[in-house]
This record gives C-alpha cells, structure tokens and sequence, in this order.
C-alpha cells in the first residue's frame, strides 16, 4: 500500500485590489484619508501647472517668424522665432561666422576625448588623461584665438555664448585641480608656515563671495603687475575663477586624503619611499579616485558660478542671451521669459547630466571591491 | 624647506606690493581709508536707517551691510522653512507628493541662481502692470513694476509697551518650559506648558492695552498720482532676490534633510515603537535630534552660500554691500584696492560669525547625542 501524497492546493490569487496598479495606488497614493486628499491635491497642482507650462511653451506659443510681429498675439506664450534667430549668437558669441567650424572643431574634440574618460570601462585612462590635460587645452588655445598656423586671430572679447561658458568653466576645473592638490597636501603637511599659508589660502577664498574675486581680478590685478603687464579680461576672470575654485577643490581633495588609512603611509614608509614618492604613488591615486564624485560637484557649482562673468562684462550664455533682449526687432513681452527658459535648459541639461554621473560614479565607486 | 617657500611668499608680496606702488602713484590714485567720511552723493532706493545723498560713504557701507543681512536672514528664514518641507515631502510614502518635490529639488539646483534671480526680476516682476493696473490681493497688497506695496501697522510711541510685553512673554516661555522639564526629570510627571503660558500672554498684553491703548494704525496703501502712498513698499529688487535666494538655497536645505533623517537608522524607530511612544513624541524625541546632528553643519555651509549668493544682487542692483560699495563708491572713488578689501573683510567676518555659532550650536547638539 503505497502512501498517499498529500498535495496541497493551489494558493489562491491575491486580492485584485492588492496587485497591479490599483495596489500599488492604494499602497502609495491613498493609504489614508488624509493621504488620498493629499494626493488629490498634488494631482490638481501637477494639472494646474503642466495647463500653464504647456499652454504656454507650446499651445500659446509661435514657431516661426522673422521678427517681434510673429509674438504679438492677443495671447501670446513663448517666442521660439528669438531663439531660433539667436542661435548662433547665443553659441559662438561675435565670434566671426567664418571661423566658427574652429570653435565646433574644438567642440568636437572634447567631446571625444572626454567621453571614453568618463566611462569607467574605457581603458586608456592614462593616454587619454595626457591628451585632455596637455594636448587639448593647447589644440583649443591655438583653434580659438589663432593668429598663427594660417588661422585668423579672434580677439577674446568677440568670443561669447556657450563658448565662453564652457571654456571658464573648464578652465576654472583644469586649472584648479592641480592648484587645489597642492594646496590639500600643503594643509595636511607637519610644515606650520606652509600649512598656515595653505589654510589662510583656502578659508579666505572659501570665505568670499565669487563675485568680490571677480572684482578683485578685473579692477585690482592690473594694479598688481607691473606697468606694460596686462592679460584680456577673459584672461583675468580665468585666473580669478581658477583661483577660487582651487580653495573648494581643495577641500574635496583634503576629504580624499583623510579617508586613506594609515597603514598605508606607514606601508610606504616601511619600503623607503620619501613623501613626495609616497604622495604621487601610493597617497594621491586612491585619495583622487574615492573623490570623483566631490570633484564632479565642484565642477556641477563651477558651472553654474560661470554665469557670473557677466558682471564684469562678458558674455557667457545668459549674458548673451541678456544682451539679445535689447534688440528691438524682437522687443516683445515675453521675449525675456523664453530666452530664460532657453537658457536654464541648457545649463539645466548640463548641470543635471553632471549630477546624473557623479552619482553613477558613487555607486560605480562604491560596489568596487578593492576599495 | 619652510624657510624658502616663506621666502618666496614674501618675496612675491612685496614685488606685488611694490607694483601696487608704483601703478597708484603713476595713475594718481589716493588711498586710505579716508573717503570713508567724505559725502557720498548718491541716492539708495533701500535704507533701513536714515540716509540723504549728504551722508558719507561710511553710512553708504552701513547701509549696504544692513540690505545684505536684511535679505540674507528673510532668505535663510524661508529657504529653511522651504527646504525642511521638501525633505521630508521627498520622504513621504505618498508616491506624488515625493516624486512632486524631486522634481523640484532636480529643478532647482541644476539652474545657476544668479539666472532665477534675472527671471525673477526682469522676467516677471519688471513685467508686471504700472500701479494703476496692479494687482491686488484683498486691497492689502499691491504688486506692479514698481514693487510691492503692503498693508502695514504704523506704530506710535506706546508700542514700546507692547515689545516690553512680547519680551515678557519669551522669557516667561522660556522659564515654564525649563520648569516643566526639570519637573518631568525630577517627578516623571509630563506637565502642560500652553496654559499658564496663555494665561501670561493675555495678562502682559492686557497689561501693555492698560498702560498705551492701541498705539498702531493700520496704514492702507491707496493710489495717488502715478504711484501708491502709505503702507509698506517693498522694491521689486529685494522681492526677486529673495524669491531666488530661498527656491534656491530650499532644493539644497531639502537634500541635506532628506540625507539627514535617511540617516538614522530603521531600528531606532522601532525601538521607540517599542517602547510605546507615539509616532509624534519619537519623531520630536528620537528621530529628528539624531536627524539634527548629521543635517546642521552642511546646513550651516548652506547658510553661508545663501549670505555669499546674496551679493549676487548687484547684478539686478539691490543696494547691497557689494552693490553700493564694490559697484556705485568704487565707480565715484575709484581706490579698487581699500573697497575690494574691506568688502571681502565684511563677508569674511560674516562667514566666521556664522561658522562660530553654527559650530557652538552643533557641539551642544553632539554633546546632547553622546550623553543618551
């Protein structure tokens, strides 16, 4: 007699309201009364402001025409035509419409360089670090201001738009992170005077507001140097804005240092390396690599801080994108409300794409198993 | 080693100083501080103390300092009371509500500010009607181009009685919130504060009504000629600046928050489920005292990046220090070297004062953390 199997029966599905999207919106959108009006609410502000968002960047809004006449309409939402008809301007700046395939070149070249650097899977990290820091910058510097090579010389005060943005910006980076290395090391070093040069360094230029450096570069520093001296404003604010982010790159560096262990100095030391060996080999590749993502923030409020330059006189985006509004052939009421929203989105798209990466590179940092 | 880095700092010092020098006296540029008493000149469309054009350019910086601090501490008021609520919106378990303030957040903070203070002031509020047309909300504000007129209570002399009253009432607040600790610690018996508190209240400002009356009139903004009198007028550069000062700094406080509350772990609130508190008394008790101490010294960094920004008004010229001082008295003066520094000495000061009490603050919270 064999034994009988007891089989059970088939578990019952789970209640409709349970699973599938009206679970989940009873779980996450209506678990109380409370939480249901809550959620009511939310949904009438969502409506509310996509009816006006909308209404107005599209519904209400002209795509094309050639000047103020096509955004005169008794309800008139944004004024796209500005935009379209400003374009190159709110790129390149003056730069001189026959050179600017220079300036796209240059455009161009970033962004093959820089995109296989930010993928972490990508080797070549150390050519490819060599070419952005020592080839690239000196590329860039002959493609834009030219003068020699058979290239034409453009005066920097003609470049403008998201040139200058971009190139403040990735100056103020490049720039300041050697500076920004040497002034943590120097904060972390037994030598008092250096260490105290180091620190006062830092704190008074994390202290001040961008824009008092700013002044400080444009009014003071032909005071500084000695008579027949003088850089170009561009130059002046570049050497202002590095400085200044040097002091926060420094700060982000210093984290890096302190979360090495011990043992690691103690190892370096133990195989007779010196300091500035144990700096460049043991110390600085792992400090630098665990504050990628800090490096990346910094670079995030750099961008953002470029915006500035404009209240010394030149032109990024959003000053270019400001001197458009006083051309009279598009004077309309709301010509400035679209040339902001254009610019916000650009930087937007920036500065978000950035955030999206630093914190992909966290987590990428974080699962690594040699850390 | 030390001995040659010091030397080249110095050496480089003294050639720049020695530069300077030569630049000033080549261009026939004064220096000292002594413009700092001559007569300014030129008008301030905001002044929280008198000031003429006759004044000296001392009272200019007094004058641009108080705008500075006036706009900072409304901006730090909001942006917290802003960000705390976004941090903890982003935490909600209701989906909308958490997905409604990240996308806030990620909106906020990825466009430069000195773009939404520009928004703000030439995109919207310059925009608005003449004061003819203005828009009102219940004929106690006014919004045109020319700012914001508000409803406001002009106080006579005998209102001294009622500050003395609401002074009153803080310390005695102050006093019976102490009592009832000591008394919980001592007896284990939770007391209610409000009542006697109540109680005080109406007792000081009945005492205040016996001794002045009512001294306040209310002023009501109306229309004369092209513009409004009475009531309170707020400049549409102030109004701007701050809108974009606290949406701004708000999406930064959020995350802080938002990092800060994730921070203390899953098991201290169950503990104290546990233990039978209620949800309320463990948040108030367990929750947000550990939350503090992990959210207040990137909170205060936020503070000073929201006095530092604050300087960004000269570009929509809110009379603030940099304003007045780096922009119109250096334009008339012309002595770069002394305005420059002594207006990054104000903000430096400034940022040590913040950092000092932050920090002072921050210890008595850590302290408090350590003991339990």
């Amino acid at each position: 007699m064999s034994a009988k199997t007891w089989t059970p029966k088939p578990a019952r599905p789970a209640p409709a309201n349970t699973v599938g999207f009206v679970g989940w919106a009873r779980e996450n959108l209506f678990t109380t009364k409370l939480d249901s009006a809550l959620t009511l609410l939310c949904a009438a502000l969502i409506i509310y402001v996509l009816d006006v968002g909308l209404g107005w960047a599209i519904v209400d809004a002209s795509f094309s025409g050639d000047d103020r006449n096509a955004c005169l309409k008794p309800v008139q939402g944004a004024c796209w035509p500005f935009i379209d008809a400003k374009f190159g301007q709110f790129i390149y700046g003056r730069y001189p419409e026959m050179e600017r395939w220079r300036v796209d070149w240059v455009f161009a070249l970033g962004l093959l360089g820089l995109v296989p650097l930010l993928m972490p899977t990508v080797g070549f990290k150390r050519a490819n670090v060599i070419f952005m820091l020592g080839f690239y910058p000196m590329f860039s510097f002959f493609m834009l201001t030219g003068g020699s090579f058979g290239l034409a010389a453009v005066d920097t005060s003609d470049w403008g738009g998201l040139l200058v943005t971009l190139v403040v910006a990735v100056t103020g980076i490049v720039g300041s992170l050697p500076l920004g290395i040497l002034l943590a090391l120097g904060r972390r070093s037994d030598l008092p005077i250096v260490r105290a040069l180091c620190v006062g360094f830092i704190e008074i230029f994390r202290g001040v507001p961008l824009i008092t450096v700013l002044f400080m570069a444009s009014v003071m520093l032909p005071l500084f140097l000695p008579d027949g001296v003088n850089f170009d404003k561009l130059m002046r604010c570049l050497i202002g804005v590095a400085l200044f982010a040097s002091a926060y790159m420094a700060e982000v560096v210093r984290g890096g240092l302190q979360a090495i262990p011990k043992g690691q100095y103690e190892a370096a030391a133990a195989l007779g390396l010196g300091y500035w060996k144990t700096t460049r080999l043991i110390i600085l590749p792992q400090a630098l690599k665990l504050v990628i993502p800090g490096i990346v923030n910094t670079f995030i409020g750099l961008f953002k801080d470029t915006t500035l330059v404009l209240i010394v006189g030149l032109f990024d985006l959003l000053g270019i994108v400001q001197l458009h509004f006083t051309d009279s052939t598009w004077a309309t009421p709301e010509t400035h409300i679209t040339g902001y929203a254009f610019a916000a989105f650009v930087f937007w798209v920036f500065c978000f794409a950035m955030s999206r990466y630093s914190i992909f590179m966290e987590k990428h940092l974080s699962t690594d198993p040699n850390q | 080693m030390q001995v040659l880095v010091l030397a080249a700092v110095l050496g480089a010092m003294a050639w720049l100083v020695g530069n300077v020098q030569s630049n000033l006296e080549r261009q026939n540029i004064n220096s000292g501080f002594g413009f700092l008493s001559e007569r300014a000149g030129f008008g301030i469309n905001q002044t929280l103390i008198a000031y003429t054009e006759d004044d000296s350019f001392g009272r200019v910086l007094a004058v641009g300092l108080l705008n500075t601090l006036l706009v900072s501490a409304l901006g730090i008021f909001f942006a917290t009371l802003l960000g705390f609520s976004l941090g903890v919106a982003r935490l909600s378990r209701n989906w909308l509500i958490s997905k409604i303030a990240m996308v806030y957040i990620e909106i906020f903070r990825n466009v430069p500010l000195l773009l939404q203070i520009m928004f703000w002031y030439f995109g919207v509020l310059r925009n608005l009607p003449s004061p003819r047309q203005a828009v009102s909300i219940g004929d106690a504000i006014f919004m045109s181009n020319r700012g914001f007129v508000v409803l406001w209570l002009e106080a006579s002399a005998g209102a001294f009685w009622y500050g003395l009253a609401a002074l009153g009432l803080v310390i005695g607040g102050i006093w019976l919130r102490r009592r009832a600790a000591n008394a919980q610690i001592t007896t284990g018996q939770a007391t209610r504060v409000w009542r006697p508190l109540l109680g005080l209240a109406v007792a000081l400002f009945g005492g205040a009504a016996l001794m002045a009356g009512v001294p306040f009139a209310l002023d009501v903004p109306h229309l004369k000629g092209f513009n409004f009198r009475g009531g309170l007028t707020v400049i549409p550069e102030f109004v701007a600046l701050l809108l974009a000062l606290s949406l701004y700094t708000a999406a930064f406080i959020a995350e802080i928050v938002r990092a800060g509350i994730n921070s203390v772990s899953k098991g201290q609130r169950e503990a104290s489920a546990a233990l039978g508190l209620p949800e309320s008394v463990a948040l108030r008790l367990v929750v947000i005292p550990q939350a503090l101490r992990v959210i207040i010294p990137p909170l205060t960094s936020q503070y000073l990046n929201l006095t530092k920004n604050s300087s960004l008004a000269v570009a929509i010229a809110y009379p603030d220090i940099v304003s007045v001082l780096a922009g119109t008295t250096l334009s008339q003066v012309g002595q770069a070297l002394e305005i420059i520094f002594i207006t990054m000495m104000i903000y430096l000061s400034l940022s040590l004062l913040t950092s000092w009490a932050m920090n002072r603050y921050n210890q008595r919270m850590a302290f408090v953390g350590n003991n339990t």
